[in-house]
């Protein structure tokens, strides 16, 4: 089985623009909000048997209600509460995996920022043929700038090639019992400096296939981002 | 949810825009195969009039598509059932009489309105049409056979029942559709096609003769005729129709010509012509289509005149195809992976 998983734990609202976590703030002239239009994006995908949203506990009724006010609930979609930071909200939508299914060595979850609604379903469709024929894969796009490494935040150290160097983004799409099994694997040190579930397979030396992205596959994390993807949907808010 | 659209912004530049797209009352399809018609080409190469084509563009192109279905909230279709889309967009009160594909009113995709070009397109329920046929890349070529299915029923209304030959002037893939849907629609009929292009003509095996037009015989007669030659060649065809028509015949437009074309009215009086003009098509044009195709000779035949391009992945993909397109005698399909 394919599973999607839309990460969408956080309750940060860096925008100042209401009360509400960025992945509900409404975007475009339908004015759903983000989240909903990246679960959208999901449900266009005949591929997928699933699709979980893991969403911070304190909004999981909220979500509820989202979901049932779009018309969208179905036995398909389920909400599950995430945790406290990325890679916990996808081990809890596994945990919500294994408690449902039977979970074999064949099985994909496709996981994805809530708040990247520009995605595409050639995405998510490249993702899941990488990553049954890898194991595992990331959605990148070629680093246009150059990237400069500094570990004391004062002095550049190191200034890599930049034609090997490329943005990620997401969907990352994995084997299920192998990226849990390669988590399980890890110590809490490596654990807590990961920040990407692509990592993990990394810090083990597992393939980790990259999938071509989009410039406009973007994260919508800042009122600047916000703005930008009011002004690509024809809208420019005040 | 966000959608994104692969206009043509002037000749040669594509450009992506962004919609946001409802999941209401309409169905979504993921567009599968597509292919080109002269009418995008035309817009690709910048070769309508620059006040048409500043009206009409930025606009997606392609009206000839088939897809999957991905989402319909009204339940009318199941996920991934296999259809055909319909580029016309019929008047708010459709009329009994009139031609959905005529009607004041009306539009079409890919001339005013966005065509194809998307990851997917949103319509009415009415505007897909679902097929079984397993070749979806010669499925793509439904609605040029749609087009032909419309002048052949307009055909069988209009001409008077002396049908023991027709012609067809032009040697393009519309007059190829066409001379496989008189074989097929009267398969006692006399069928002769009129061209300019001997390696074309020579496709045409299944018809009864060929001329080149410059080789048509004084005595050359035919009950009735269409006219699918278009452009700069719509003159000469017309003019040969008028010579060689016997009286009462029919003449079935269906060539697209730019400029104004001077017609020979003593003849076309003294023989008491009728001429009927044929455009696009309707949805149950489309449905007669998608029966037509799943005949397996006529499919056959057909075939013959499909060129598969390589996948679209790609803006870049999309200039290529349409670049080929250009060396291409007959239909140019392609898969959108887009």
């Amino acid at each position: 089985m394919i599973f999607g998983a839309i990460v969408a734990g956080g309750v940060g609202n860096r925008m100042n623009l209401s009360g509400l976590p960025k992945q509900f703030l409404p975007l475009g002239s339908s004015k759903k909000p983000i989240i909903i239009h990246t679960l959208e994006k999901f449900l266009m995908c005949d591929q997928l048997d699933y699709i979980y949203l893991g969403v911070h506990k304190d909004w999981t009724q909220y979500a509820e209600e989202l979901v049932e006010k779009y018309k969208l609930k179905s036995e398909k979609i389920i909400i599950v509460a995430g945790g406290v930071d990325r890679n916990s909200t996808i081990f809890n939508i596994i945990d919500a995996i294994e408690n449902r299914h039977d979970v074999s060595d064949e099985d994909i979850i496709v996981t994805h920022d809530a708040v990247r609604p520009f995605l595409t379903l050639r995405m998510i469709s490249e993702n899941i043929d990488a990553a049954k024929r890898s194991g595992a894969c990331d959605t990148v796009i070629p680093a246009v700038d150059t990237i400069v490494e500094s570990k004391s935040g004062k002095v550049v150290t190191n200034v890599p090639n930049r034609k090997y160097l490329y943005q990620g983004q997401t969907p990352q799409s994995f084997k299920i019992k192998k990226l849990k099994k390669l988590y399980l694997d890890l110590s809490d040190e490596e654990k807590s400096n990961m920040t990407d579930a692509c990592g993990v397979f990394v810090a083990r030396n597992e393939l980790v296939e990259l999938v071509m992205g989009d410039t406009f596959n973007i994260k919508i994390t800042t009122l600047s981002d916000y703005k930008i993807a009011e002004a690509i949907l024809g809208g420019m808010p005040e | 949810m966000i959608n994104y659209v692969y206009q043509l912004v002037s000749p040669g530049i594509i450009s992506i825009k962004y919609e946001d797209i409802f999941l209401g009352e309409e169905v979504i399809v993921k567009p599968t195969y597509m292919a080109i018609c002269h009418a995008d080409q035309r817009y690709y190469m910048g070769k309508r009039d620059f006040n048409k084509l500043r009206g009409k563009l930025p606009m997606a192109l392609i009206h000839e598509c088939v897809g999957k279905v991905a989402y319909d909230k009204t339940g009318t279709y199941f996920t991934g059932e296999k259809v055909v889309l319909i580029p016309n967009i019929p008047p708010k009160n459709p009329s009994k009489i009139i031609y959905e594909n005529y009607a004041k009113g009306s539009g079409f995709r890919s001339s005013g309105y966005d065509g194809f070009m998307r990851e997917f397109v949103n319509l009415p329920t009415d505007r897909v049409v679902p097929y079984k046929c397993a070749k979806d890349s010669y499925m793509a070529i439904t609605e040029f056979v749609s087009v032909g299915v419309h002048a052949i029923d307009r055909f069988k209304k209009t001409a008077h029942d002396i049908k023991n030959s027709v012609g067809i002037w032009g040697d393009g893939s519309l007059a190829y559709v066409l001379a496989c849907m008189i074989k097929k629609a009267f398969p006692g009929v006399n069928l002769t096609i009129v061209g300019k292009d001997a390696y074309k003509l020579s496709q045409f095996m299944f018809s009864d003769s060929t001329f080149l037009a410059e080789d048509l015989p004084e005595d050359f007669n035919i009950d009735h005729a269409f006219e699918c030659a278009g452009g700069e060649g719509s003159y000469y065809a017309i003019d040969d129709i008028i010579k060689h028509i016997n009286p009462q015949g029919s003449v079935m437009l269906l060539g697209v010509s730019e400029n104004k074309v001077a017609l020979n009215t003593r003849d076309i009086l003294e023989k008491g012509l009728t001429f009927v003009g044929c455009s696009r098509s309707g949805r149950e044009d489309f449905e007669n289509a998608v029966r037509c195709m799943e005949d397996e000779v006529f499919m056959k035949r057909i075939s013959r005149i499909i060129f598969e391009d390589g996948p679209v992945g790609s803006t870049d993909d999309i200039h290529r195809v349409f670049q080929n397109d250009l060396n291409i005698p007959f239909k140019t399909v392609f898969k959108w992976n887009l």
